[in-house]
């Protein structure tokens, strides 16, 4: 396989964007990034996206956003796996390249969540329809169901939940991209209002449009479109049962482990070696499943970590830089690509206020559902 | 819900009826046409009892359409002594009591009336055996 570079990153702000639909927030993100790598031309397009045509009433959005961008004619596909959409459209796009089918390929994630639909229903469709929904079950249910399960496993507490969403508001503050870019107090955020006990509004990624684009292409051809390409030197994805009921340890997200492993050893390299992370921060107490699953800290101090400062920019293992999901917003299907684009910029030491000194590696790890499936990317900064 | 579904989902949701895997003894909820542990394709059916523990648990306050009239309410995982797990409503009980390791039996009940068609579904649902605090 060849060796795959990304060369451009380009994404829309995140929030409420009631003056743009769905196509207009693809096209804003797709054109930008055509723009700064200066290409006329794709190869092939992936359009990540969870429920076009459950929020919106539009499917098949291959032709439809290749189209906006003038490009009919060119392959163009929607790839779905909830929340996890985005990250497996770069995955997908990183395997047409690697494998010399094509050069020039778009990778790219758009949601438009605010529209009218009942959200909560919509979301839900990412879990078990006929053993969870059936019963009333949303989405912040199923992830304080793993909340209270790792309360009850680990001691994790109340105020652990809360430190994670103090510290990505925290992050957040500094995204001019972000949709709620203040501090948050543990205060506020402990009394913010009930959602899925334990779970409160403030430990809730919030309902996003938005968009966000990355371009790929052959390593040894990426100068051609910029001075500072970011490979992929890792890529890894998983799956496992789709409902909560059905896994070994509802307190452990094993497909996030999954699919960390495979990329770890496609990169040759551990958790350890990793600069900085955006991980899958849905809800707070996915931060903390996601970095013990990951490796990224160890079990017994993921709990603590937002609140001693370990993953704090600053702190040995800078988590969700971004803001995560839970600032920068969560337009389902663009979240993977923002992850990576944040890696991206940290890696090219663009990311002001919040820059990781020196970082040199980079993992984005992007999941759907309450866990069913799972993507990790590794990104690395060549000299 | 359309009726075919409605029959199809007759034994498992409203018979409660699983069936126990013949390669490794698991048994599944609802039935499947492979076992997730050991792959087997063998199993016989069997009937769960109608009590239960719960495993975990919240309260959802902010609910679906379907469901807005009825929030606050419990929700959780419960196992069954043949070792099912299953999502289920926990009722006739302050929601906010409900809590992992609490003893509950099942009792079949209305689950919802689906949206456009207003068909009602059946089901169980979970009912805690002693108050909380007597558990205790
Ligand atoms: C938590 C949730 C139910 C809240 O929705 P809601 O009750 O409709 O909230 P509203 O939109 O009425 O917002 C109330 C206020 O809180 C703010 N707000 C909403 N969500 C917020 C969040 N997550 N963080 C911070 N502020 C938020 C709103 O801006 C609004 O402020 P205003 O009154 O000043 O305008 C909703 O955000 C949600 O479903 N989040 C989860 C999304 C999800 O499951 N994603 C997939 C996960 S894999
Ligand atoms: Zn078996």
């Amino acid at each position: 396989m060849r060796e795959v570079a990304i060369v451009a990153a380009a994404m829309t702000p995140f929030g409420e964007l009631w003056d743009r639909s769905l196509r207009q927030l693809f096209a804003e993100a797709a054109l930008d990034v055509i723009k700064k790598a200066g290409v006329d031309h794709l190869d092939s397009i992936y359009v990540g996206n969870m429920s076009g045509g459950c929020f919106v009433g539009q499917e098949h959005l291959g032709p439809l956003m290749a189209d906006q961008i003038g490009m009919a004619g060119v392959p163009s596909t929607r790839i779905e796996s909830a929340c996890a959409s985005g990250g497996i459209a770069l995955r997908t796009a990183y395997f047409e390249v690697a494998s010399g089918a094509s050069d020039l390929v778009l990778a790219s994630g758009v949601e438009k969540m605010n529209d009218g639909a009942d959200v909560t229903n919509v979301l839900a469709t990412a879990a078990d329809q006929e053993l969870e929904v059936y019963h009333g079950i949303t989405f912040p249910g199923l992830y304080a169901m793993i909340a209270r399960a790792h309360m009850e496993a680990y001691g994790t507490t109340l105020e652990d939940l809360s430190w994670v969403s103090v510290k990505n508001h925290r992050h957040g503050a500094l995204n001019p991209k972000a949709q709620f870019p203040h501090e948050f107090t543990l205060e506020q955020v402990m009394n913010s209002t009930p959602v899925a006990d334990p779970l409160r509004l403030l430990h809730c990624s919030p309902v996003s449009d938005g968009a966000a684009a990355v371009l790929l292409c052959p390593l040894d051809q990426a100068k051609k479109y910029t001075d500072q390409p970011i490979k992929i030197l890792g890529t890894g994805q998983a799956t496992s049962p789709m409902a909560l009921a059905d896994r070994k340890d509802p307190a452990f997200l094993d497909s996030v482990q999954l699919s960390a492993e495979r990329a770890y050893s496609m990169a040759d390299v551990g958790p350890g070696d990793i600069d900085v992370a955006e991980v899958h921060d849905c809800f707070a107490i996915s931060e903390i499943c996601c970095i013990e699953a990951l490796g990224l800290v160890e079990r017994s101090q993921a709990a603590g970590a937002a609140a001693s400062g370990l993953t704090a920019i600053g702190g040995r293992i800078p988590v969700n830089t971004s803001g995560g999901l839970k600032a920068k917003g969560h337009p389902v299907g663009a979240t993977g690509i923002a992850q990576i684009i944040e890696i991206f910029e940290q890696l090219r030491g663009e990311s002001d206020a919040r820059q990781v000194q020196g970082a040199r590696l980079g993992l984005a790890q992007n999941m759907g559902g309450s866990g069913a499936s799972s993507v990790v990317h590794i990104l690395e900064r060549i000299e | 819900m359309p009726s075919p579904r409605y029959w199809r989902e007759v034994p498992s949701r409203l018979r409660l009826e699983a069936a126990r895997c013949s390669g490794c003894g698991k048994v599944n909820y609802p039935a499947r046409p492979i076992c997730p542990k050991c792959h087997s394709k063998e199993s016989e059916k069997l009937t769960l009892s109608k009590t239960a523990k719960i495993i975990t648990s919240t309260v959802i306050h902010i609910a679906p359409d379907d469901f807005l009239f009825e929030a606050p309410y419990a929700i959780a995982i419960v196992e069954t002594p043949e070792g099912a797990r299953f999502m289920s409503q926990v009722v006739d009980c302050d929601p906010s009591s409900v809590g992992p390791g609490m003893d509950v039996s099942l009792e079949f009940r209305l689950i919802r009336k689906e949206a456009r068609s207003g068909i009602l579904c059946y089901g169980f649902k979970a009912v805690p055996t002693n108050s909380w605090e007597a558990q205790k």
